[in-house]
């Protein structure tokens, strides 16, 4: 008997349809490419025009004025470490990968996460998608991204929006799910519109959890932007997959640090910006 | 705003034969109800069903505080629910202002809520990212009120709650009972005619609870508007409504004012309720006055017209200190200026305990 017949290769199926859509589609792809490149080069550009020292003294202002004093001291620590070691470039091109991938991955995750919240149905429908998303080691997207955008940084931000998506996913459904129900009878009791249910009860109330969910996407980004450093997507995982193949306990420990810099950097900054606004409104309706 | 004259017999509220049958079969006992009047038990036993509310029918007036009065599990919560609709009823008409509540669509709905019913929680529900200020002019700022307009009513609204100097606050800030009053203050920023209270006074302690009951029975009653007040509590009810339904098992046991109920329970279950209740500012002299022809058969003695005199709506307290005045045992009750009735001291111990009518067999 030959048990060959039975070997699955889901493999086999696949590359023909990764081929088909590169040839039918390669416009398409061309385009995103096209856009992706674009934004990313104008981030990136922003970043890296002026002086290090005026991007570091702006962020630390931005922080100051907008949030506080604390972020604004994490702010300028973390930026002037980047510096110190050497990796400045590297930093700012992950930070605008990062960026890019994180409003990405949350435009997707977002209005699907309220979907799945509200549908039942469909939570559960995409709840084993997820799971695949999750737990299929992140090299294994790079192949039929790089396939399709072929090499650099738009494949690597495809497989990070992949790897991004899940968390900020789940967590934006359990926010919503955890709404107090009576918060929503009021919305209905007072005649609110649902448009003005999602935005002045839901979202308010929702917001912790979609914090928690938006740290969670910043973080997986993070750490799959550096594994796009093997598919020349450049940035700090660059600097590691070089510090690797080299053998350079330095340069790998150095850039090790500026990505943990860069990720309290994000973290503390969204934060900040998305809470921070609250306090502010707070503030003025005391006078 | 033009109003017409406002007629104090105009029913608001109307409910006809409401019912509200939840589970997974619930069409087909509805169905059962409109063809065969099938019980709750049954509906229960045939379909897995559970009756919320069975066959309610209510009116609120004008100007009317009516309370829904029940135990948990007694279905006054989904009752009041139904009439603004936030739950659908199975069978039945609900008409508020003359409207079929049934038949407005989703806008007509959200605009009666919005103008015409407000509604305040047991949990307050307030939007804890939001100023005192802020959440009273909730209810307007979703209906597109402008941001210096409904400031400017939600103060208001909050100054006749007594919380003129907190609107700055966060509701965090707040203890329970103020808490409570911006619930309030956000459902007058409304200015609806009919307030739904879910319970609204059920999680405070006793003293903010009467103190907060006085209030806002004063408040409603001044403003003119209509309430409808669900309660656990029959002591609460008495004290803030015109009238008082009781349910039980989501049926409408008795309704009737506070003095009808107290001395002419419906069942046992409502005695059973009744029993605890002071009766001494409840029950009236009509109600314990006996006719002056049968006064004069058992107490010859005594000259009707030197009894010293009171009107029928005086309640026991006021009987017993008349009593305590004078030297005969008896009170004279008039009206228009003529003897309609006799309150004797035994009729006002009976009065007091609310024990049922029969006169001894030897007077």
């Amino acid at each position: 008997m030959n048990l060959d017949l039975f070997e699955f290769s889901p493999g086999a199926y696949l590359a023909p349809a990764v081929d088909w859509l590169n040839t039918n589609f390669h416009p398409f792809f061309d385009a995103v490419t096209k856009f992706i490149e674009m934004v990313l080069g104008g981030i990136e550009a922003g970043l890296l025009y002026p002086p290090p020292y005026v991007v570091i003294a702006l962020a630390t202002f931005l922080a100051a004025y907008f949030i506080t004093v604390r972020v604004s001291i994490v702010t300028a620590v973390a930026l002037a470490f980047c510096f110190v070691a050497g990796l400045w470039t590297a930093s700012m091109q992950t930070l605008g990968l990062v960026t890019v991938a994180v409003v990405i991955s949350v435009s997707i995750a977002f209005p699907l996460g309220i979907l799945a919240s509200r549908y039942k149905g469909f939570e559960a429908g995409i709840r084993p998608v997820l799971d695949i998303m999750q737990t299929v080691p992140p090299w294994v997207y790079l192949i039929p991204a790089v396939m399709i955008f072929s090499l650099g940084r738009v494949p690597a931000i495809i497989a990070t929006i992949v790897y991004g998506v899940p968390p900020m996913l789940r967590l934006t459904t359990l926010a919503f799910n955890q709404v107090p129900k009576d918060l929503l009878e009021l919305g209905q009791a007072t005649g609110a519109p649902p448009r003005s249910i999602l935005f002045k009860i839901e979202i308010p109330s929702a917001t912790p959890t979609l914090l928690v969910g938006l740290n969670q996407c910043i973080l997986l980004s993070l750490a799959m932007v550096v594994l796009a450093g093997l598919v020349g997507a450049g940035g700090l995982g660059a600097e590691v997959t070089r510090g690797l193949t080299r053998m350079e306990m330095g340069l790998g420990l150095r850039a090790g640090l500026a990505i943990v810099a860069i990720a309290i950097l994000l973290d503390r900054f969204s934060k900040g910006a998305l809470q921070g606004r609250r306090t502010r409104g707070a503030a003025e309706t005391t006078h | 705003m033009k109003t017409a004259m406002n007629d104090s017999n105009e029913v608001l509220i109307d409910c006809q034969n409401v019912w509200k049958i939840f589970g997974a079969r619930a069409p087909a006992a509805i169905q059962a109800v409109a063809d065969r009047g099938l019980s709750k038990k049954q509906i229960l036993q045939d379909f897995n069903c559970v009756v919320g509310v069975s066959d309610a029918s209510l009116h609120v007036r004008r100007g009317e505080i009516f309370c829904i009065m029940g135990l948990s599990g007694s279905g006054k919560s989904t009752l009041i629910r139904l009439l603004n609709r936030l739950i659908e009823p199975s069978l039945g008409t609900i008409t508020v202002k003359g409207k079929d509540v049934a038949r407005l669509n989703a806008a007509q709905l959200r605009d009666m809520r919005a103008r015409n019913i407000g509604m305040v929680f047991q949990s307050v529900a307030l939007l804890p990212n939001r100023t005192v200020l802020e959440n009273a002019a909730f209810g307007l700022e979703v209906r597109g009120v402008a941001k210096d307009e409904r400031h400017k009513t939600a103060r208001a609204a909050l100054e006749k709650v007594g919380l003129a100097d907190w609107t700055a606050r966060y509701p965090n800030e707040l203890s329970g009972g103020m808490q409570q009053r911006v619930g309030l203050a956000r459902a007058l920023a409304a200015d609806p005619e009919i307030i739904l209270m879910d319970e609204p006074f059920s999680a405070l302690d006793p003293l903010i609870r009467r103190q907060l009951q006085d209030e806002f029975r004063q408040l409603t009653k001044s403003l003119g508007k209509s309430a409808v007040f669900i309660t656990h509590d029959l002591e609460e009810a008495i004290r803030i409504g015109d009238r008082i339904a009781i349910m039980k098992d989501g049926v409408i046991v008795q309704v009737g004012t506070a003095e009808e109920i107290v001395t002419k329970p419906a069942d046992d279950y409502v005695s059973d309720f009744v029993a605890g209740i002071s009766r001494i500012h409840l029950v009236k002299a009509h109600s314990v006055m006996q006719p002056v022809a049968k006064f004069r058969a058992s107490h010859p003695q005594h000259d009707v017209e030197a009894l010293l005199r009171t009107s029928p709506d005086a309640d026991i307290g006021e009987l017993i200190d008349l009593t305590m005045q004078s030297n005969r045992d008896a009170v004279a009750v008039v009206e228009n200026g003529t003897v309609i009735g006799v309150v004797t001291t035994r009729a006002l111990l009976r009065g007091v305990a609310g024990t049922p009518e029969h006169e001894p067999a030897a007077a």
